[in-house]
């Protein structure tokens, strides 16, 4: 007993060295560059920076990083709420098909989480141009033309197309292990299609939907390439102002973004969990 | 009701494979235009399979994924058997929480942390620059561990302690019943982590980004660099290629999951 339990204790400490060193030594270095400055001495002139720099948009001067992040935050958000109203339906869908149906889609799901993202998305720009597909296509039905590329809508596409397999999955494989005695039960006792979605399916479902959202909104709170192919101008979300910062060598400001990104993100996390624990252990329903 | 789901199904499938279905299309555009197909033509396969970067790129993606993989899988297994018995209360706590923050993390935080520890650790040896492939690869087995972990350490609980405290009764010295009893036990967990690993790995961008020297270029990287610049149809041959692995790689593994299926 002794013997095997000084081999657990021999395996575990490649990765804890690994984990110290390569996961929590690492985000020490951002805070220690983000609170310092070139030579590195103590300062939070970084931090301050991102609080209090301003240039002139549409000749009225703005908070240049905090208009940034503002605008990362709400296209974040809406991303992730139309992930969530878009893929909702479909995870239903696919966990009420036959078998054979829910396994094709799986693999029609799986394909283009697996191609390279900056290829599809490089393809969205060659749609969305002004002389591209949809404009070729709208004017040959006679319609107008639109204007997209470069707008908040083109990123906020770029985003849904990314990220909405992410909110899907996780929906549904919740879904596809319910109990279906649940739901006759509920319609049993009374309730119509929308109360068993609303009482039943819903609440069962939240810790798929929670991971989903999590999964969404963290990668397009943070993309960088998608606003850079898709978005107009060089600084247009917090990972533009992150990986310009990098690229021109502003190592200390890179990470001072960075960390506050961080805390911002630990914080909704904690307040989302905080939430939905409320949620699923509480009860909030009569 | 169902119509409108079978409607909307499709509707959405449509706007997921719209832009595959342009790569598909344009990869075979006689004219470099990425809008308007003028006729059928291979060239930009014959070109792509002459573009030597693109190539060696291809196969810098692949060394490096198979590495990440080996030694994610092995450390990786190793330390959720380990963290299973570990009694540590404290301890153990610190560890499953050092493994979430790879996975709850944005990419460009993963990316930038390490970087700056690179870049500061290169300096302290005068390196003016550190990264290259090993900055690469330790970057990829710390993002690829977790995977490992979180697949291998629910089989751990699903399996009877008791037995490999049975093979050691038996005589087994603790490696021999380790080997022998645990590992083909865990094994389904161990192998679906390692695909995740080689997967992820493949398909890395943000974090390669921020963590690779110029001298090692991945796919995903050479990718961004030609799509800084306006892009040929060569590029979406080669996404088209790799659209096909793909389908072929899930229909297969799909087939064989029918098979063993069957057989039980």
């Amino acid at each position: 007993m002794t013997r095997s339990r000084t081999l657990h204790n021999v395996i575990l400490a490649p990765y804890s060295l690994w984990a110290l060193l390569f996961i929590l030594v690492p985000l020490a270095f951002v805070a220690y560059y983000a609170f310092t400055d070139n030579a590195f001495a103590f300062t939070t002139d970084n931090i301050a920076r991102f609080f209090t720099a301003t240039s002139v948009v549409d000749g009225a001067e703005v908070r240049t990083y905090l208009l940034i992040f503002w605008r990362s935050l709400k296209l974040a958000v809406i991303s992730t709420v139309l992930c969530l109203l878009l893929g909702y339906p479909l995870a239903y869908i696919m966990a009420r098909a036959s078998d054979r149906s829910q396994k094709i889609m799986m693999i029609l799901i799986m394909i283009p989480m697996w191609m390279n993202f900056l290829i599809r998305t490089y393809a969205w720009m060659t749609i969305l141009q002004d002389t591209g597909i949809l404009n070729g296509f709208l004017t040959s039905l006679g319609l107008g033309r639109v204007h997209i590329i470069g707008t908040e809508s083109a990123v906020v596409i770029g985003m849904v197309y990314d990220y909405l397999p992410y909110m899907v999955l996780p929906i549904y494989s919740i879904m596809a292990k319910m109990d279906l005695k649940l739901l006759e039960a509920a319609r049993d006792l009374g309730c119509n299609s929308f109360g068993v979605l609303r009482r039943v399916i819903f609440p069962l479902s939240l810790p798929g939907v929670l991971s989903g959202i999590t999964m969404v909104l963290i990668p397009s709170v943070s993309t960088f390439y998608i606003s850079q192919k898709l978005g107009n101008g060089k600084f247009f979300l917090i990972g533009d102002a992150i990986e310009g910062q990098y690229v021109a060598n502003n190592l200390h400001f890179a990470a001072a973004m960075a960390f506050i990104l961080m805390v911002i993100l630990l914080a909704v996390m904690a307040l989302m969990k905080h939430f939905t624990n409320r949620q699923v252990y509480g009860g909030d329903d009569t | 009701m169902k119509t409108a789901s079978r409607i909307y199904t499709v509707l959405l499938f449509l706007f997921l494979f719209a832009p595959i279905a342009i790569l598909l299309v344009f990869s075979f555009n006689e004219a470099k235009s990425l809008s308007v197909f003028t006729g059928f033509s291979l060239k930009w396969y014959r070109e792509l399979f002459h573009d030597e970067a693109t190539l060696q790129s291809v196969r810098n993606t692949l060394l490096l994924a198979v590495s990440a993989m080996v030694i994610s899988t092995v450390m990786g297994t190793a330390a959720a058997v380990g963290i299973e018995r570990l009694r540590v209360k404290w301890l153990r706590y610190t560890l499953n929480t050092a493994t979430d923050i790879p996975m709850t993390n944005p990419d460009i935080i993963t990316g930038i942390s390490l970087m700056l520890m690179f870049v500061f650790v290169g300096r302290l040896f005068g390196l003016a620059n550190s990264l290259s492939f090993w900055t690469l690869l330790i970057a990829h087995v710390t993002f690829c561990l977790p995977y490992v972990i979180l697949q291998v350490l629910p089989r751990l609980r699903q399996m009877d302690p008791s037995l490999p405290e049975a093979a050691e009764d038996l005589g087994c010295t603790p490696l021999r019943a380790f080997f022998k009893v645990t590992i083909p036990e865990i094994m389904p967990g161990i192998l679906t982590g390692a695909v995740m690993a080689f997967t992820m790995s493949l398909d890395d961008f943000v974090i390669s980004y921020f963590t690779s020297g110029a001298g090692f270029q991945t796919l995903p990287i050479r990718i961004y660099n030609m799509t800084k610049k306006t892009v040929t149809p060569k590029m979406y041959a080669l996404a088209t290629i790799i659209f096909f692995v793909i389908l072929a790689l899930l229909l297969i593994s799909n087939l064989t999951d029918q098979g063993e299926k069957k057989k039980d």
